[in-house]
Formats: C-alpha cells, sequence, structure tokens
C-alpha cells in the first residue's frame, strides 16, 4: 500500500483525500439528518431518519478510521472528524445544504443515494482490500436507504398538489449540485486507473438511469440545467459547512480530549 | 457452567490461570459465547446471532472474530465488553477481540435457534431472499408475532433499531417490529 499513498508529487486528490471525501459525505449528512431527530413529520419518519444517519456515522467511522491509516499521521477517526476545520473536509456541496422542508431533505437524501449505491457496488471491486471490505460492509446498508427515499419520492412528488410543487422546487433547487458527484477529476489519476476507484462513467450512468425514472414515476422534472456548482471536494466549501462544524465540533473544541 | 458466586466481579475467579490448564477449544468457547445476549435483543445471544465468525489461540492469546451487525449499530461496543467480560470470568486474561469486516454479517447466519427465540419474544425474524436491492420494495410475506397471521403491513423499512423495519398486523392490530433481511 505504501506505494498509492505517495501522490504528492501528482495533481488530484491522493489517497487520502479520496477515503476523507467518502467518510465526509456521510459525516455531514448524517449530521444533517440528525437535526431532524424529534422533528420529523411522523414518527416512523423520524425514526427512519435518525436509523439512516446512524448508517452513516458507523461507516463514517470505518473510511474515516481507514484514511488516519492511511495518512500515517496518528490521526484516528474522531481526530479527523472532531478537529479538522472547513477548508480540509471534502464532503460534497450537497450534503451541507441546510435541511430546508421535509421535502428537500429528502430530495439531497435521494440524490446522495442514487449516487452513493452504485459507489459502494463500484467501490465492492477495488484493488484496495481494505476500501473493497468497506464497501461491501456499507452496501446492504445503503440499498435501504435508497429503496426509502425513492419510494418517498414518488409518493410526495406524485402526492397531493402542495406535495408535488414542493418535491419540485426542492429538486430545482439541488439539482445543480448532483454534477460534482459524477466526475472525478478532482481525483489523482492513477486513483482509477489502479483500480483503487471505479471509473466515473459507470457511476454516473447507474445515477441517471435510476434518478430519471424515479423522477417519471414521481411526475416530477428534470431540470434541464446542465450548470454544476463544485468546490467540496477540493476543500472549498459554501458558508453552510461552517455551522455544521461549530455545532458538531464544539465539545472537542471547548474541551479538548474529552471522553465519556 | 461457570462457579463464580453472583457477587463475583470479572477479576475474581476461583480457577486457576489459563496458562497453567490447557488451553480451551474453540467449541469450549463458543459455548461461553452462547450464554451472551445481545443487548438489544437479550433472548438471543452473540452465538445465535452469527457475529462470532472465528475463535482460536494464538499463542497463551484467545483471538475471538466478531463481525458488526450494522456499521453504526451502538450495540457493537457493548457487545465487545460483554464478550469480554464473559472470557475473563473463565480465568482468560489474554484476549484480543479482532473486527472482522469481510464477508459482511448477513441475516442468512442467524441460527434456527436464534430465529425461533425473536419470534417467540415478539420479532418476526427475517425473510431470507427479500434484502433490499435499492430499485424498489420487494414483496414480502412476513408473520405476526403474536396471532402468526401473514395478512401484515410494512408500515416503514426503518423501525426501533437500524436492523428491524416497522410493520403492522391487520388481523389482530398488532404493531410489531421485523427483523429485516440484509
Amino acid at each position: 500500500m505504501s506505494s498509492s499513498n505517495q501522490t504528492h508529487s501528482e495533481s488530484g486528490a491522493s489517497p487520502f483525500e479520496f477515503l476523507l471525501q467518502m467518510g465526509d459525505n456521510c459525516l455531514i449528512l448524517a449530521h444533517r439528518n440528525s437535526q431532524w431527530c424529534g422533528h420529523g413529520p411522523a414518527l416512523e419518519e423520524d425514526i427512519a431518519i435518525a436509523n439512516i444517519s446512524l448508517d452513516l456515522i458507523g461507516q463514517t467511522q470505518l473510511w474515516l478510521g481507514l484514511a488516519g491509516e492511511v495518512e500515517g499521521a496518528g490521526r484516528s477517526a474522531d481526530d479527523l472528524a472532531y478537529l479538522r476545520d472547513a477548508f480540509d473536509f471534502r464532503n460534497l456541496l450537497l450534503v451541507e445544504r441546510p435541511n430546508g422542508d421535509f421535502g428537500l431533505t429528502l430530495m439531497r437524501q435521494f440524490l446522495f443515494d442514487a449516487w452513493h449505491l452504485p459507489m459502494l457496488k463500484g467501490l465492492q471491486q477495488s484493488t484496495d482490500q481494505r476500501v473493497a471490505e468497506i464497501a461491501e460492509k456499507s452496501v446492504r446498508e445503503v440499498a435501504y436507504h435508497l429503496e426509502r427515499s425513492s419510494d418517498l419520492i414518488v409518493r410526495l412528488g406524485d402526492g397531493s398538489e402542495q406535495s408535488h410543487q414542493r418535491m419540485q422546487s426542492a429538486l430545482d433547487e439541488l439539482w445543480s449540485y448532483t454534477g460534482e458527484m459524477l466526475d472525478f477529476d478532482d481525483l489523482s489519476p492513477t486513483l482509477v486507473s489502479q483500480g483503487m476507484v471505479p471509473q466515473a462513467q459507470g457511476i454516473a450512468e447507474a445515477f441517471n438511469q435510476h434518478v430519471s425514472e424515479t423522477l417519471q414515476q414521481a411526475t416530477l422534472t428534470q431540470p434541464a440545467s446542465e450548470f454544476v456548482r463544485r468546490g467540496g471536494k477540493t476543500g472549498i466549501h459554501s458558508e453552510h459547512l461552517g455551522y455544521v462544524l461549530a455545532e458538531m465540533q464544539f465539545l472537542q473544541r471547548a474541551y479538548p480530549g474529552a471522553t465519556w | 457452567m461457570n462457579t463464580s458466586t453472583k457477587h463475583d466481579g470479572p477479576s475474581a475467579t476461583h480457577k486457576a490461570p489459563v496458562a497453567t490448564r490447557d488451553k480451551p477449544s474453540a467449541d469450549v468457547v463458543r459455548g461461553w459465547l452462547q450464554e451472551v445476549p445481545d443487548p438489544e435483543i437479550p433472548v438471543i445471544s452473540v452465538v445465535d446471532l452469527g457475529i462470532i465468525r472465528h475463535i482460536e489461540w494464538q499463542a497463551d492469546t484467545l483471538v475471538v472474530h466478531v463481525t458488526p451487525t450494522y456499521s453504526g449499530c451502538p450495540a457493537t461496543a457493548e457487545i465487545n465488553a460483554d464478550i469480554e467480560t464473559r472470557l475473563r470470568r473463565e480465568g482468560i486474561d489474554k484476549i484480543r477481540l479482532q473486527r472482522q469486516l469481510s464477508p459482511a454479517w448477513r441475516t442468512a447466519w442467524i441460527s434456527d435457534e436464534g430465529r425461533a427465540k425473536l419470534l417467540d419474544y415478539g420479532i418476526s425474524p427475517p425473510v431470507e431472499g427479500t434484502g433490499a436491492c435499492g430499485l424498489g420494495r420487494p414483496e414480502t410475506t412476513v408473520c405476526c408475532p403474536r396471532c402468526r397471521s401473514i395478512d401484515t403491513e410494512n408500515v416503514s423499512q426503518f423501525g426501533s433499531t437500524p436492523c428491524k423495519a416497522a410493520y403492522r398486523c391487520n388481523a389482530c392490530l398488532e404493531p410489531f417490529d421485523y427483523f429485516k433481511c440484509i
């Protein structure tokens, strides 16, 4: 493995930064979803969203644990989660978007799940055994996430006039954030050529197919704009991430090393 | 099996240290772990749950390979502590719990005995072959643990813990947990 860690001379994200991308996506989305705990529109949805957060936090521990191991600087998953500042986070802009109403939260989850599942399926074939094992562990959990979010997108999209309108405006608001998931231009090319990370194209195709079929069933209109907002994967975040970190990291910042 | 009195803590034991007697076999250790309950569902043991993957001696250290159920399951740390406590009670002091991610845990590994205990406890056991593929909800026939009717309805794919879904029985109206297939 040591050879694949030495990518500093190349341009693009190193294996360490790629693992941060995977872990930070799970962590920030889990934190966003956890903000719904006790505020869900129905008891079942409140429980579902908290359980999905739990799955994602578990996956975060695996990804960030491996990132710390690959970095080799002695940082644990907790160190990486609680002691980095916004510009060192590598999550997609999509997952740091504010919760908005339940429709917006659900649409964000759906768009992420529709990418996350094929991404994990691809990573199951990773030439890095440790990456393949984490993907294998996560993939079945995420299949349930996508099943739920797709089901609800259809029910609310093809629901009442109000629910349809809210889901459509959520889709319109979030669509420009999906492009960042679908190409791996930010990564060091060797990550894909050496098979640690799958080809972007197959994942984009699976995403596009699932999303367009689901939106059609949901009677929602896929936005035509191809404008893509980028930045999260290279550490250039919106102002929203700072607020998330201020809340999430408060305890470790105020009381360094606190445990319970 | 254990001769300690109920007042004994994990460190108190009447047995000789392990170094002075034979190393207990994997089957014997498995038998002890058969008595360690899952903290969330105490009617089934960690062995019934299928999370004890391998037991071996490495020199004088007993190594138990444990696989997590769900990656974020909050019971994982407690399960490890319970396993360690049980083994110490048997006089084993050199223990290593090895986390094993692959092959990933699946509900097919829950024993038949474990399934019967789940149903008796009020949790409908997993129907194998119905795990989510992410492309729509499979039609699953789930049995009501109270009246055993199969006229039941999925209320939510997420229940009281990550491993369960919420169901309702249309025959006796009982709300119940279903252990999802994964």
